[in-house]
């Protein structure tokens, strides 16, 4: 079984339509590169995943049950400007955060959870700043407490939108480093990014998108420049393809 | 007046009214001091003061009834804060202005409706600005019940509360209704404004949601602590102001939100961490200052004190 499946989903943002025909498939152990300009609908995507946006056709299966909101198959990480923070909270009680839907009602943490939370800290290396106030973190470390969060739940699928931007490549580095072992642990691993070369570096696959998937493959069989003028409609002299044709 | 003689007379049966006042004022400064503290986080205050001056037709129409002002003034406010929420949900109009639209609109009415009864000139200045006389006994239950309720529904829901804060767009991928907590929030804020509305007033009650929990921020980076602060804030200017505004003969709202004020100008300056002169005082002379809250640096995964996955 296949851990998440998109086939043929339309959908409309404000009566316009922004994806069309997704087909779409992603595997345990693999980490795929969601890659596209701004407003391919990459995070429209994640979004229909996730089952928070309307579709208009087709189905979205995760692990073969139809998607909807409060399911713990999947850890999201949405787009850091999403994260409130100043807010006067610390690393620990920010990523238990994530299990509140998980609790339920009128439920506190108990041993379970907070073992959940430590276990999801040791993994993005966090566990010494777990008292500090999420406001003095840095970028990346910003963007760790956002994995660990998503890593509470013990999600076997993981959606991160854009977890490279606006990071330096050392950070970025790191977190592929982090993204790429998570994929080695049986996780289905899927990330937005519109950085050519960290997703060509980390990624086993990727997914090419502007409003529809316009390829599909390992980095190596991306070489056809036309595939890349395509989705990012740049010309054929663009520093972008010599980049491909670097890698 | 010294303290003794305030304790005298709140203990004097022919001031009855004096410690029922102190009662209300410190019961509704401890519930708004918790309330606004997710007021504060969220930096909704412009629905704090939207709700504020929503509840003044209810109470209004309740003068005009001979009704209980609270309720009318619940009715009114809730009433408007649903309208708030469900305008909001069409994002071509900003929130900010269906607030404004509405907050406006809702006093209006309230002065249009309040014209209509005889003598209003004198009611509408206690509606205004507080009034520590004339409160009946059945205040006192309406607003301490009240006050529990909401008390008993921040803590119930103060886990949902906190990661709709956090982030909307995480909650509602976890399945929270996060349309109606928002909701939820939007009725405490207006509970709480409308149980301090009787000693305050309807100008000022912002104040005793806004500034004891803003000034509690200042003083701590722990939610928890921020929000017994808050309450603590409150209940003592409500206290102090209460003494001060009986003996200088100074009205009551302004006297409490004076002293509020005077708490948060003081943490501002001295709070331990992030205080303007703490600071100062605690940079050594020709060095720069240690900047606990620098912003997010992004070589910061290289420093020593990060352990970052490929040192380990």
């Amino acid at each position: 079984m296949r851990a998440l499946e998109v086939d043929q989903l339309d959908v409309d943002l404000g009566g316009r339509p922004v994806l069309r025909d997704i087909r779409l498939h992603l595997d345990r152990g693999e980490l795929v590169g969601l890659l596209g300009p701004n407003g391919a609908g990459k995070t429209t995507l994640l979004r229909a995943i996730l089952a928070l946006t309307r579709t208009r056709a087709g189905r979205v299966l995760v692990e073969g049950k139809p998607s909807r909101p409060g399911r713990s198959e999947i850890g999201y990480v949405p787009q850091r400007h999403e994260f409130t923070w100043d807010f006067p909270i610390s690393v620990e009680h920010a990523v238990m955060s994530g299990r509140t839907g998980r609790l339920g009602l009128l439920r506190r943490p108990g041993v379970t959870d907070w073992r959940a939370v430590g276990d999801a800290l040791d993994r993005v290396h966090l566990t010494e700043l777990r008292r500090r106030p999420v406001g003095e973190l840095s970028g990346g470390q910003r963007q760790r407490v956002l994995v660990a969060r998503a890593l509470a739940l013990a999600p076997r699928i993981l959606l991160l939108d854009e977890p490279f931007t606006g990071l330096d490549m050392p950070t970025q580095e790191l977190l592929g480093q982090l993204f790429t072992s998570l994929a080695g642990e049986e996780h289905a691993v899927l990330m937005t990014t519109h950085d050519l070369v960290a997703a060509v570096d980390t990624c086993t696959r990727l997914v090419l998108l502007n409003g529809r998937v316009i390829a599909d493959g390992h980095p190596a069989d991306l070489q056809d420049a036309e595939l890349w003028t395509k989705t990012f409609g740049v010309s054929e002299t663009s520093p972008l393809l010599k980049l491909v044709r670097a890698t | 007046m010294s303290i003794t003689d305030f304790l005298t007379d709140l203990l004097n049966p022919d001031l009855a009214f004096l410690p029922k006042a102190l009662a209300i004022a410190v019961m509704s400064s401890i519930v708004c001091g918790v309330v606004g503290c997710y007021v504060v986080l969220r930096g909704m205050a412009f629905i704090g003061d939207a709700v504020a001056h929503a509840v003044f037709p209810g109470i209004a129409v309740a003068f005009v009834l001979q009704g209980s002002l609270i309720l009318g003034g619940a009715v009114a406010g809730v009433a408007t804060a649903l309208l708030i929420a469900i305008f909001a949900q069409n994002r071509r109009v900003k929130e900010d202005s269906i607030i404004g639209v509405f907050l406006v609109g809702a006093f209006a009415l309230g002065i249009v409706i309040i014209s209509q009864a005889p003598g209003y000139a004198g009611s509408l200045q206690q509606f205004l600005f507080g009034s520590i006389t004339g409160i009946p006994d059945r205040d006192l239950y309406l607003v301490g019940g009240a006050g529990l309720v909401i008390l008993g529904l921040v803590l119930a829901l103060h886990k949902e509360f906190v990661a709709v804060c956090l982030d909307r767009e995480m909650s509602r991928s976890m399945g929270l209704a996060v349309f109606w907590l928002d909701i939820v929030l939007y009725v405490l804020v207006t509970l709480a404004v409308v149980i301090s509305l009787q000693t305050i007033g309807n100008i000022l009650v912002l104040a005793l949601l806004i500034t004891p929990a803003a000034a509690a921020r200042l003083l701590t980076d722990r939610l928890g602590v921020m929000m017994l602060l808050a309450p603590v804030i409150g209940g003592a200017s409500a206290t102090v102001g209460l003494y001060l505004s009986w003996s200088y003969d100074t009205p009551v709202g302004g006297t409490i939100v004076l002293v509020a004020t005077a708490v948060f100008l003081a943490a501002w300056l001295v709070a331990p961490r992030h205080g303007v002169l703490t600071k100062r005082w605690r940079r050594p002379s020709g060095q720069e200052p240690v900047d606990v809250t620098r912003p997010a640096r992004l070589s910061d995964l290289a420093h020593p004190q990060d352990p970052s996955p490929a040192v380990r």
